[in-house]
């Protein structure tokens, strides 16, 4: 009537994701922990600087959010070339992260199907 | 000709003796069973081969004299080696022995035995000389066993700051082996001093014995407890660490005829895990124990737990792969290779990488700086500026960022993915049509050296600026600065290129000396093969590396890796450049 609605929620409930994974690379790489999300590791990323929509950044936020059909996509990118590990100013081991990621993300499809 | 002799009390150590023989056909010929067609054709050839009689004689060298050992730590060279050189001359003058005494027809336990059963016949040919021979072998291996019992209890008399921990089993097999030599002593003492016979050492032992015990009742049951030993230590000896005496000269043989390890095939890898005696010679050597007090994933306790298939993931990861064990290791074991084999390899099928590298240009010379090289835009600068000078027509390949050469993701175990990368590159490379190609990273080197079969020549860009200085084509001064080189890994023990960069550094600079150089230089800590270590660990090993790089003072601390150089200048402990920079620096217009 006076092109007002209600919109719909955008909020996320954390409660509700699954951790699993998040938790499985926690325990091996708790070095996760204190990134600080400063974009470090997206600026100098070798992938990234190729492909400016991957951005490793991103990462903690997905493993978080528990959305793993865009994390495994993105983590497909990645080449372990170790640069943004090593511009880290909170000496993530970001490298890691990316490896664990992904062999939690394979057994966990394996172990869904 | 003298009849057979016989007693009971040989049968412990005939049986213990059969049953090891048994087992050790057995798994030689399974070793050979599993090993392919290729590997079973090298063997054909080369049994009947010089290639045999080099392995005996390498054999000789190493598992008898232990050379390499000696050449590493005296003392524990000399442990090693009187063990087993000691023990083989005993068994083969006792052996020459018995059968001159017997007219050639001994059986096979009578050396061993001999004292017993000969304790006063020295009509035979040459019997006072054999009596003296294996007194002295015997005192050679006794001097041994000494030195391994106190190394065990203080492990710095034979200069080592560790030693290898044993388990239960190891350790019964150990005491019997300690046992042998000994009770060998009593057992050929006690009939010497009850017949007044024997050599400059069993005569004066065994008078002593006679005049102090009741020999009479000892001398038996002294034979048997030796033969007793005996027995345990052979049937312990399979499931022993001591298996790595037969399985040494075994691989000694695989390597001769030319049997590598492959990714594929787990039988070398097998025979090396067992060929490692545990000397312990790798644990001082690994930065990981001396910088940051890690005592557990060196190379012996790692392949320790692979024997013992005990979990060692997190072994396989945390490992700076910079070879500093594998130079040293006297066995040869391919330590490096055997780690990577065991980094899991779970590449998502879904790794397509959707990158590509810029158009390539027509060219003689490409030029890779890699991933890294673009963390330090200082040596990219030095080497533009020297690419630009050379006049050579040149294409530098990743100026803009470029596809991994794929090494970092190899090393992290991920072979497939690895393989997908270094598709993009070689292509780029091939399209070039370039002659030569140069990069400045080690890592990107020997990936391009030892995986992308390229027919073109590959040089690290310190083997490009010695030979543009030699040819003229560049020309340089001398700068007035002190410099200490950093061997990289990758480049050093990793590539054998230790000459190139010092010449260099020589043509430009002040070269000074440091004290772990070439193939004894230290890691940076940075290695991209270590997928675990810590941020503050990598520093600890880089400051340690630091403190002895600047034992003489340089002004500069040159290296020709950027992944060095980034790490190595964390610590500003002293400036740290490539040699690319220092010539950069030292051109003349
Ligand atoms: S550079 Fe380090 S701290 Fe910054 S966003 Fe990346 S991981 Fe986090
Ligand atoms: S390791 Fe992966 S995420 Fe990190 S810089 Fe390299 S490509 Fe980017
Ligand atoms: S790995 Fe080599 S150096 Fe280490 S204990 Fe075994 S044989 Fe000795
Ligand atoms: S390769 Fe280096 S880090 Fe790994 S065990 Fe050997 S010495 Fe230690
Ligand atoms: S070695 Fe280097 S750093 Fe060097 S390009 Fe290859 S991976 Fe990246």
């Amino acid at each position: 009537m006076w092109g007002f609605k209600i919109a719909k929620s955008q909020s996320i409930n954390y409660d509700r994701n699954d951790k699993e994974i998040m938790r499985t690379v926690l325990d091996n790489e708790p070095s996760l922990r204190v990134c600080m999300a400063c974009g470090g590791c997206t600026s100098t990323c070798s992938a990234g600087n190729l492909l400016p929509t991957f951005n490793i950044r991103r990462l903690n936020t997905l493993l978080q959010r528990g959305e793993y059909t865009q994390l495994r996509n993105e983590l497909n990118n990645c080449m372990l070339c170790g640069k943004c590990t090593l511009v880290c100013p909170r000496g993530v081991n970001i490298r890691n992260i990316v490896l664990n990621t992904r062999e939690a993300l394979m057994k966990y499809e394996s172990d869904t199907i | 000709m003298n009849p057979t002799p016989f007693d009971i009390f040989v049968l412990p150590f005939t049986v213990g003796m059969s049953l090891l023989f048994a087992y050790l056909i057995l798994k030689y010929a399974s070793w050979i069973w599993y090993f392919d067609r290729d590997d079973k054709l090298k063997i054909l050839r080369g049994l009947f081969s010089l290639k045999s009689l080099k392995a005996a004689k390498e054999i000789f060298l190493e598992s008898l004299i232990h050379r390499k050992m000696f050449l590493v730590n005296k003392r524990l060279g000399y442990m090693h080696m009187s063990l087993a050189f000691g023990w083989f001359l005993l068994i083969v003058i006792g052996a020459v022995e018995g059968h001159t005494y017997m007219g050639g027809a001994a059986p096979f336990y009578f050396p061993i035995f001999f004292v017993y059963f000969v304790p006063d016949d020295e009509s035979f040919f040459f019997a006072r000389g054999f009596v003296q021979l294996m007194d002295a072998a015997l005192l050679l291996v006794l001097s041994g066993v000494v030195v391994a019992i106190v190394k065990r209890f203080y492990k710095r008399i034979v200069g080592m700051k560790s030693t290898t921990q044993l388990r239960l089993r190891d350790k019964m097999v150990l005491y019997s082996l300690w046992l042998i030599f000994p009770l060998r002593l009593l057992a050929e003492s006690a009939t010497c001093g009850l017949h007044g016979s024997g050599g400059f050492l069993t005569y004066p032992v065994g008078q002593l014995m006679a005049a102090t015990l009741p020999l009479k009742a000892m001398e038996y049951p002294l034979w048997w407890v030796y033969s007793i030993d005996l027995c345990l230590f052979f049937i312990g000896l399979p499931f022993s660490r001591y298996m790595h005496i037969p399985t040494e000269m075994v691989l000694i043989f695989f390597r001769n005829w030319g049997i590598r390890l492959k990714p594929d095939n787990p039988i070398l890898e097998e025979v090396m895990v067992l060929s490692c005696p545990r000397c312990g010679v790798c644990i001082d050597r690994c930065q990981l124990n001396t910088a940051v007090g890690n005592h557990d994933t060196q190379a012996v306790y790692f392949l320790q737990r692979i024997r013992n298939s005990e979990e060692h993931s997190a072994q396989a990861k945390n490992c700076l792969m910079c070879g500093r064990c594998e130079s040293v290791c006297p066995v040869g074991i391919d330590l490096n290779a055997i780690r990577l084999r065991h980094r899991q390899n779970f590449t998502p099928e879904t790794f397509v990488p959707q990158y590509n590298n810029a158009e390539a240009r027509k060219v003689d010379v490409v030029f890779f700086t890699g991933c890294m090289g673009h963390l330090v835009p200082k040596t990219k600068d030095a080497m533009v500026k020297i690419l630009n000078a050379s006049g050579d027509n040149y294409w530098f390949m990743d100026a803009d960022g470029g596809v991994c050469c794929g090494r970092p993701m190899k090393l992290a175990g991920q072979t497939a993915a690895a393989e997908k990368l270094m598709a993009k590159n070689r292509q780029s490379i091939i399209d070039s049509g370039a002659r030569t190609l140069v990069t400045s990273c080690p890592i990107c080197y020997k990936v391009f050296r030892e995986d992308y079969n390229l027919d073109i020549e590959i040089l690290h860009h310190t083997e490009y600026i010695k030979r543009l200085i030699d040819s003229g084509k560049i020309k340089v001064g001398k700068l007035n600065t002190a410099v200490a080189y950093h061997d990289p890994c990758e480049l050093g023990r990793g590539a054998g290129i230790y000459a190139e960069p010092r010449a260099v550094l020589d043509a430009v600079a002040t070269l000074t000396p440091v004290p772990d150089e070439c193939k004894n230089s230290l890691c940076c800590g940075g290695s991209l093969a270590n997928l675990t270590l810590p941020s503050a660990d990598k520093m600890r090993i880089a400051q340690q590396t630091m403190t002895s790089l600047t034992t003489n003072h340089p002004d500069v601390v040159a290296t020709a890796c950027p992944l060095c150089k980034k790490t190595l200048n964390r610590t500003q402990m002293a400036p740290v450049a490539d040699v690319a920079e220092l010539v950069a620096e030292a051109m003349k217009e």
